[in-house]
């Protein structure tokens, strides 16, 4: 996948138990792996593998409700579904995928050799798949979470929920949000500290800020759902009364807590499809984008307004009216920024020489259906009728428009328009439209008829209906729909195998397949272990487009080098990287017996805990640098930095 | 240039990741602090039919134990002053000096929760009393990671590995305990200075 | 945060970095005026002041926070994108919090 041969050579030298980097593919090289590309393709592979589970989930939901009184699943199972569905999309597959591209790309775009603290990222990423793990595990090991994603007190307690799932949900949960907050720093600071020189904050990619603020919703917003989590855990494992409505518990606190951290979430999700799509649209219009500090600007403003509108998802849970008035207002406020991004786009492909490539499709599919989602959510905010709204399937059609039309399309252009800079092939454009209009298709009619049977009054979260009431129809629709949804997917799978076996035992791509203008496109497909030869000078946003194009006398844009003679070859050799470490695995691995020691046996703890401390202190203590690399004056120094990066982190775990 | 991909000479900013990373850090606590003080102060008056958050404070003693936390920034920031001068004597003496005073404080909250404890009020009597162990005992856990990592650094101190060039691991750690110790200032005054409910 | 800033502060740090930390003096200044303060709290509880309590206890509270952040965190000292993470935090944690806990207990009587 990203072999390379020409650094091979030069790092592979044996340090210790281990290896230095290798352009190799071995799985010794995957589990140590400290290199932001290979953990960006892991979290890509983690993420598409959950996004199957979390959509085999969803067509079972389906073919319960396709019939009236229906029997796949029963009520107790449709619960535990449904609520794996949504956790497992939003926390297992749409984030991860998101830290897929942020992590392969950040680097890249600003001109880094890798994230500030390569180690960590590991971390962040074995930790998520713990939490992955922890939550599946639920299946077979007592019952699955049951109380909805939201997990709405005192459904979630011991007396509703007597399994262990919502244990399983709150641990799992927890050890996810770990693993995103130490990303979310460690890209954060990554982007303000590592950028090339010249590469001024507003010289960078829209992807890249659209993604800075993603992670500085997460750096704020993960510490809310974990303090709503230990509180959940903490009651069911130790008896604590937050919850307990008969000593005075309150259940409005559990929805405040979530919804603080929800709502930003919510941004979390849309703003990396927003800055992937920011990408694609201009390379796809041979224009630059329109209005660039406009989209830089009214996705800060997404960030910092998506903290005052909580609780639009509290409108009917008795607030009261002051509340209610002012988050409606906050809520309508909320749609201006974003409708300047919408407008935005649309002036950006207007009068642009468009060419309707996979990647594009998606965009423009993301622009057209991310608006029926964000037009129903104004719907929303206006809350008398969202009282007639709430709790019915027309509040789930919004957040699917949002959350599959504004989200899952936008990351399915991001991995077609990114899929040869990772692996040096293109994918099928053919079969990827082919794979655009089934999944448009599929998603319409599976989300649209939702709005229907909203109006008509049929509740959400509800196992079966009874037949009479006008649901048979569009459940019906509905259900086929889903179904040309998984059809899609299959054809993206087929597409990649497809794709991967053609490409096999050929040259990798060319160096610009689609005429990009950032600067991840400067390094050669695929992309090098080391990233750049030389870490590039940046003059102008666009700066790889700038420097294929110039203007000529009549001030028009011609075409002033070929990407073969503006890209490298990828040939630096002797550039120091941070070599592999086993820690972040090893740290990650103690985390889910801590979670089920916790559930089921603390003695099961004390190994968790002692694989964790272990790791801690090997961490720090690690030789981090061959003493015979180049630059041996830095050694010290970086062993210092490390040391300090795994100390300051303890406190987080 | 650099050519590391971790080195800190050519930073952006021209501060060093770790410290960057620290501040970003100390800001995601203020939010979990923030919803722990939150959801105390909604529960404080909810005591069921246990003990009143009013009736079972002891404000002279925890007074006693907040001044020991506060003096235990001055002598971390001795210790940092230490360092960073090269005198690694008085580095050691500074860093010892402010685990004890740390340790004081826990070894006072460990006495408070079991006096409390004593008098009826135990983790599972309400919403009140969840809300205040979980405060005070996720505060008391991030002091007791600040000594574990104080006597990480007194240990490699003696070995003979912190020396005057790793002055930003003291300063990194040091940032840490004195957001610990502004979270108490905080919890000091709101929790246990402003009069709360008796029953 | 603008472009601007960020280049102009890299130079305040190259020439500020370790140099112009307070000597051991100031800082033991600082712990006797925390100290004060601390006293002047813990004498509220002897001495009734009636009304005043709640904000003289705020008051003191604050001065406490920001001479801790100031001096002994180095903010005073520090490149201002310190403060601002710092800050930030903060500030979104009072408002979202206090936004949150007035939902709980005065707006919900309407």
């Amino acid at each position: 996948m990203t072999a390379t041969t020409t650094v091979e050579d030069v790092v592979d030298q044996p340090l210790g138990v281990y290896t230095r980097p290798t352009g190799g593919n071995g799985w010794r090289d995957w589990i140590t792996t400290v290199d932001h590309k290979k953990i960006g393709i892991l979290y890509g592979v983690a993420a598409l593998f959950f996004f199957v589970v979390g959509g085999i989930e969803a067509l079972l939901i389906r073919l319960q409700l396709a019939t009236p009184n229906g029997t796949v699943l029963g009520a107790d199972m449709y619960n535990q579904v449904f609520t794996m569905h949504g956790v497992t999309m939003i926390f297992l597959a749409a984030m991860p995928l998101s830290a897929a591209f942020a992590n392969y790309l950040i680097p890249l775009q600003i001109g880094a050799r890798d994230v500030a603290f390569p180690r960590l990222n590991a971390l962040s990423f074995w930790a998520f798949l713990a939490g992955g793990i922890v939550l599946n595990l639920s299946w077979v090991m007592g019952g699955a979470p049951d109380g909805g994603w939201f997990g709405y007190a005192p459904n979630t307690g011991i007396v509703f929920s007597p399994s262990p799932g919502m244990d399983f949900y709150a641990l799992g949960l927890q050890i996810t949000g770990v693993a995103s907050l130490m990303s979310s720093i460690n890209l954060t600071v990554t982007v303000l500290n590592m950028r090339a020189p010249g590469m001024t904050l507003f010289r960078m990619p829209v992807f890249t800020w659209m993604m800075l603020v993603t992670q500085l919703l997460l750096v704020f917003a993960m510490p809310v759902i974990a303090v709503a989590l230990f509180l959940l855990t903490f009651s069911r494992l130790f008896g604590a009364r937050f919850f307990d409505p008969s000593v005075g518990g309150d259940a409005l606190l559990w929805q405040h807590l979530f919804w603080i951290f929800g709502h930003p979430e919510v941004y979390i999700l849309i703003l990396p499809s927003f800055g992937i799509i920011s990408e694609v649209i201009p390379t796809f219009s041979r224009k630059p984008i329109f209005g660039y500090p406009f989209m830089v600007f009214s996705g800060i403003a997404i960030g910092f307004m998506g903290w005052g509108v909580w609780a639009h998802h509290m409108f009917v849970s008795g607030i009261g009216p002051i509340s209610v008035a002012a988050f409606s207002l906050s809520t309508m406020f909320i749609a201006v920024p974003t409708g300047v991004k919408i407008l935005n786009w649309m002036a950006t492909m207007w009068g642009g020489r468009i060419k309707f490539s996979a990647p594009m499709l998606f965009a423009v599919g993301v622009v057209s259906m991310f608006t029926i989602g964000g037009l129903s959510g104004v719907t929303h905010a206006i809350s008398p009728a969202d009282t007639q709204q709430t709790d019915t399937y027309y509040i789930v059609a919004h957040f699917h428009y949002v959350i599959f039309g504004g989200i899952v399309f936008g990351l399915f252009a991001g991995l077609y328009f990114w899929w040869p800079k990772v692996f040096g092939h293109m994918l099928s454009d053919g079969v990827g439209k082919v794979n655009f209009w089934v999944m448009l298709v599929g998603f319409n009619l599976t989300f649209g008829p939702m709005h229907v049977l909203g109006l008509q009054g049929m509740s959400r979260r509800i196992d079966s209906y009874s037949p009479g009431f006008g649901f048979e129809l569009w459940n019906m629709v509905s259900t086929i729909g889903s179904f040309l949804i998984a059809l899609s997917i299959a054809i993206f799978v087929v597409n990649v195998i497809m794709s991967a076996m053609k490409a096999r035992g050929q040259a990798p791509c060319g160096p610009d397949p689609w005429d990009a203008r950032s600067l991840e496109w400067l390094t050669p497909n695929p992309t090098p272990v080391h990233n750049f030869d030389e870490v590039p000078v940046v003059e102008s946003l666009d700066e790889f487009w700038h420097r294929k194009y110039g203007t000529d006398d009549d001030g028009r844009v011609v075409r002033v080098a070929s990407a073969e003679e503006v890209c490298e070859d990828g040939s630096a050799v002797g550039v120091h990287l941070p070599p592999p470490s086993f820690w972040p695995i090893v740290f990650a691995s103690g985390l889910p017996f801590i979670a089920l020691g916790l559930i089921f046996n603390l003695w099961l703890t004390v190994p968790g805990g002692l694989l964790v401390v272990m790791a801690i202190y090997a961490w720090i203590f690690e030789p981090v640098d061959d003493p015979d690399a180049a630059h041996g004056d830095h050694d010290d120094h970086e062993g210092d930095e490390a040391a300090a990066d795994t100390i300051e982190e303890a406190p987080v775990v | 240039m650099s050519d590391t991909a971790t080195s800190d000479h050519a930073t952006t900013t021209g501060m060093t990741h770790n410290k960057l990373a620290m501040w970003v850090f100390l800001g995601s606590e203020c939010l979990l602090f923030g919803a722990l003080i939150s959801t105390y102060l909604v529960y404080r008056g909810r005591f069921a039919s246990g003990p009143a958050p009013g009736d079972i404070f002891d404000i002279p003693f925890t007074s006693v134990s907040s001044f020991v936390l506060l003096m235990s920034s001055l002598t971390m920031v001795l210790a940092l002053s230490a360092i960073k001068r090269g005198d690694l004597r008085n580095n050691r003496l500074w860093l010892l000096t402010t685990a004890l005073l740390g340790s004081l404080f826990i070894g006072g909250q460990v006495y408070e929760f079991t006096t409390f404890f004593r008098e009826g009020l135990g983790y599972t009597t309400s919403p009140f009393s969840s809300a205040f162990f979980t405060l005070t005992g996720f505060h008391g856990v991030h002091v007791s990671l600040g000594i574990i990592m104080l006597m990480s650094m007194f240990i490699s101190s003696l070995r003979g590995s912190l020396r005057k060039e790793h002055s930003e691991t003291v300063e990194i750690i040091g940032l840490y305990w004195h957001f610990v110790d502004i979270v108490w200032i905080f919890i000091f005054t709101v929790i246990y200075l402003v009069p709360s409910p008796t029953s | 945060m603008s472009t601007t800033e960020i280049t102009d502060r890299q130079d305040d740090v190259v020439h500020d970095d370790g140099h112009d930390h307070p000597s051991d003096s100031k800082y033991f200044q600082i712990a006797l005026i925390l100290a004060v303060l601390t006293a002047l709290e813990v004498a509220t509880y002897y001495v009734d002041i009636g009304s005043a309590l709640i904000p003289v206890l705020m008051v003191m509270m604050v001065v406490k926070f920001f001479m801790v952040a100031a001096w002994f965190m180095h903010l005073r000292f520090d490149s201002s994108l310190f403060t601002k993470f710092f800050v930030g935090g903060l500030v979104l944690a009072v408002a979202v919090y206090v936004i949150a806990l007035s939902a709980f207990e005065f707006w919900s009587k309407g």
